[in-house]
C-alpha cells in the first residue's frame, strides 16, 4: 500500500514562470506613469491583461508571487469562458489538455439514485464543460503572456512585485509596490484589481464586502491514482463513508481527481488536513486496494457576497475580488472571465476617448446582475447540499429518495447549477429588439450561441470589436458611428445544413441584423438593415445615447 | 385564491382521511416527517402550475 504524500518530480506550480526581475521604473529617480495596471496574476488578471494588450492598450500585471496556483484549486471551465479564451487565443492548449465530460451520477446513502448526460448540444465548437487544474489554466494564460510579447504587444508580468498601497487620484490612481529590492513608487490610470476573494486592495481602500457565511468546512484534496473510475461527476449525499456530510469525486487530466469532501463546522482545521487522517477519510470512500498519493490538501469555508460595487473611480475590481460564490456550480473563475471579457473593450473605449467614462458604470449593471445570478444559484446549492434545519433536510431527502424511482423529482436535486452566462435583460446598454419572431436565447443582452459555418464555427468570425452580423440580409462592408466601426459578417442560413444557425438567429423570421459587442453579446437585432437604426444602437451600447 | 380550489373537491372525504392517517399507521414520528415530506413533493408536481402552488402554500402558513 502506497502511503506517500510527496510528489515526485517537480510539479509546475512548484516552479517560477515570472520570477522577480528589477524594472526600470525601480531606478532612483524614476517615477513611472502606466495606462493600466493589473493587481493579480490569477486566471482573471491574466486574461484581463491579454485582452487589454491584444488591442494594443500597454498593461502591467503586478503579482506578489512568481508562480501559478498551487495545488488545483478551480478546475471546472464551462463553454463560454472556453469561448473566451478562443477570443484571447488561448482556447486550444486549454481545451486539449481538458478533460470532457458529460455524465454525472448522484447517490444518496449507499445506492446511486440516477444519472444525467449533460447531453451538450451539437453545433458548438466548445464543449459544455473541461475540467483542467486551475496551474495549467494559468501556465497556459502565461504562456500566451510571453506570446504576446514575442509579438510586440505592450505587455509586462511582474513577479515579486506587492502592492502596499493604493492611492486613488482624479483621474487615476498612486501605487506603492514592495520587492525583493525594495519599494517603489508608480501613477496609473487604471488599476483592475484580481487579487483574489481576500483582495488587499478591497481592504486598504476600506471597502465593504458583505454576504452570507455558510458555517461548514470541506476537505478538498487532489490525488493522484490510476484507478478505473470513469470520467464522469459522482457526487453523494450521505454515504456511508461521511455520514451526514457530502462527497463528490471528480477527473482531471494527469489522472489526477479531486475530491471533496463536506466535513461540518465543528472541527480542528489543523488536525484534519494531516495526512494521517486524510488517508483514512480517502480509503474509506475510495476502497482499500486503490493505490493513491496525495497532490495537494485544503481545508476550505466559503461565503456568498459580493461588492455593492465593482468600480471605484479608477479602480475597478473583477472576479473573486469583486464577489465570492460558494464553489457548487462553477461560479468563480468562470464569472472572473466574464468580468473582464465585460470590461476590457468598454475601458478601450474611454481610454481611447471614443465613449463617455460614465460607459464603465454599465460594467457594474451588467456583472453585478451577473454575480448576484451566481449567488443565488450557489446559495441555493448549499441549502440543498447542506439542509439548515430539520424539515429542509427531511425535503431535501424525501427528493433524493424519490428521485430514484421518479424522474419528475430529479430537477429538485441541486449539487450545484452549472455555470451558463447570464442575459444582461434590461441593461442600458441594450438597443432594440426588432426582430419579429426571433428566437429568445439571442435577444438583446445575451452572449451569442456558436453555430457551424461549413468547416468554421461562427464565434471563431465574432468578437473584438463591434460587428454587424446579417444572415440572408444586405448590409454595407461597415456602419460607423463616432469613430466606432461595426463590420460586416455575411453568413446565410443555407451555410448550416443542420438548421442549427436559422434556430438559435432567426427562429420564424426570414432574415436577421444583429448587431454584435466585442464581447459576443447581443446589442440589437432588426428583420433588415436600416442604417440609422444601426448607428443608434451603436451609440446606446457604447454609452453614447 | 383564484386558481386553488378551496372549496369541498375529494370524493367521500373520510375515506381519504382514513387513507391519509393509515399510510402513517405503525411509522416513528421521524419516518412520518419524511413520508410528509415525500408526499407533499409528489402533490406539488402533480400540481405543477407555479401560481397555484404559490396559493397552497400561503393558504398553508399559521393564521396572524
Amino acid at each position: 500500500m502506497n502511503q506517500t504524500v510527496e510528489t515526485t518530480g517537480k510539479k509546475i506550480f512548484e516552479t517560477p514562470l515570472y520570477p522577480y526581475r528589477r524594472s526600470a521604473d525601480q531606478e532612483p529617480g524614476a517615477r513611472a506613469h502606466h495606462p493600466v495596471v493589473v493587481a493579480g496574476a490569477g486566471p482573471i488578471g491574466l486574461a484581463a491583461a491579454i485582452d487589454l494588450a491584444q488591442m494594443d492598450v500597454p498593461v502591467v500585471v503586478l503579482d506578489d508571487n512568481d508562480k501559478v496556483s498551487w495545488g488545483s484549486r478551480a478546475i471546472c471551465f464551462a463553454k463560454r469562458p472556453l469561448e473566451i479564451l478562443d477570443r484571447l487565443g488561448c482556447g486550444d492548449p486549454m481545451v486539449d489538455k481538458g478533460v470532457v465530460w458529460n455524465i454525472g451520477k448522484v447517490f444518496f446513502d449507499d445506492r446511486q439514485v440516477y444519472q444525467f448526460d449533460l447531453l451538450p448540444e451539437k453545433g458548438h465548437k466548445r464543449p459544455a464543460f473541461i475540467n483542467l487544474q486551475q496551474y495549467y489554466f494559468e501556465q497556459y494564460l502565461v504562456e500566451r503572456v510571453r506570446e504576446l510579447q514575442a509579438e510586440g504587444k505592450p505587455i509586462e508580468l511582474r513577479g515579486g512585485n506587492k502592492v502596499v498601497s493604493v492611492t486613488p487620484k482624479d483621474k487615476g490612481v498612486a501605487l506603492s509596490v514592495d520587492t525583493p529590492d525594495g519599494p517603489y513608487t508608480m501613477d496609473s490610470d487604471w488599476l483592475i484589481a484580481c487579487d483574489g476573494a481576500g483582495s488587499p486592495i478591497r481592504a486598504m481602500m476600506g471597502l465593504d464586502f458583505v454576504g452570507r457565511v455558510f458555517e461548514d468546512n470541506f476537505l478538498i484534496a487532489d490525488v493522484v491514482m490510476d484507478a478505473d473510475f470513469p470520467t464522469e461527476r459522482w457526487f453523494w449525499f450521505d454515504p456511508p463513508f461521511n455520514r451526514g456530510q457530502s462527497a463528490l469525486l471528480h477527473k482531471q487530466p494527469d489522472n489526477v481527481w479531486r475530491i471533496d469532501l463536506q466535513l461540518g463546522w465543528n472541527i480542528d482545521k489543523d488536525e484534519e488536513k494531516k495526512p494521517e487522517n486524510v488517508i483514512p477519510r480517502l480509503k474509506a470512500m475510495l476502497g482499500d486496494d486503490v493505490k493513491f498519493e496525495l497532490e495537494w490538501v485544503s481545508i476550505y469555508t466559503f461565503q456568498c457576497r459580493r461588492m455593492e460595487k465593482f468600480r471605484h473611480g479608477h479602480v475597478i475590481f473583477a472576479g473573486d475580488a469583486a464577489h465570492q460564490v460558494s464553489p457548487f456550480g462553477a461560479r468563480g473563475a468562470n464569472s472572473g472571465l466574464q468580468d473582464t471579457d465585460n470590461l476590457c473593450w468598454k475601458l478601450k473605449l474611454v481610454m481611447d476617448g471614443l465613449a463617455p467614462e460614465s460607459l464603465l458604470e454599465s460594467y457594474d449593471v451588467e456583472r453585478i446582475h451577473g454575480a448576484d445570478e451566481n449567488i443565488l444559484n450557489s446559495s441555493r446549492s448549499t441549502d440543498f447540499i447542506t439542509p439548515k434545519s430539520d424539515v429542509s433536510r427531511a425535503f431535501r431527502d424525501a427528493a433524493l429518495d424519490l428521485s430514484e424511482r421518479f424522474e419528475f423529482a430529479r430537477p429538485l436535486v441541486n449539487s450545484g447549477r452549472l455555470s451558463v452566462p447570464c442575459v444582461y435583460d434590461g441593461s442600458p446598454l441594450n438597443g432594440p429588439d426588432a426582430l419579429e419572431g426571433g428566437p429568445a436565447r439571442t435577444r438583446p443582452g445575451a452572449t451569442c450561441p456558436d453555430a457551424r459555418l461549413g468547416t468554421d464555427f461562427l464565434l471563431d468570425r465574432l468578437g473584438g470589436e463591434f460587428q454587424l452580423l446579417a444572415i440572408d440580409a444586405e448590409v454595407p462592408d461597415s456602419v460607423e458611428d463616432g469613430g466606432i466601426a461595426a463590420n460586416a459578417i455575411r453568413v446565410s442560413a443555407a451555410d448550416d445544413p443542420s438548421g442549427d444557425l436559422a434556430a438559435r438567429y432567426l427562429g420564424d423570421a426570414r432574415s436577421a441584423v444583429y448587431l454584435i459587442r466585442p464581447d459576443q453579446h447581443v446589442a440589437a437585432r432588426w428583420p433588415s438593415f436600416d442604417e440609422a437604426a444601426v448607428k443608434a444602437a451603436i451609440r446606446q451600447a457604447t454609452g453614447r445615447a | 385564491m383564484t386558481r386553488l380550489i378551496t372549496k369541498p373537491n375529494i370524493a367521500a372525504p373520510d375515506d381519504f382521511y382514513a387513507d391519509l392517517l393509515a399510510v402513517h399507521e405503525g411509522l416513528a414520528k421521524a419516518e412520518s416527517d419524511a413520508l410528509n415530506a415525500r408526499l407533499i413533493l409528489i402533490l406539488a408536481n402533480h400540481i405543477g402550475d407555479r401560481e397555484t402552488l404559490a396559493e397552497a402554500l400561503d393558504a398553508a402558513k399559521p393564521k396572524k
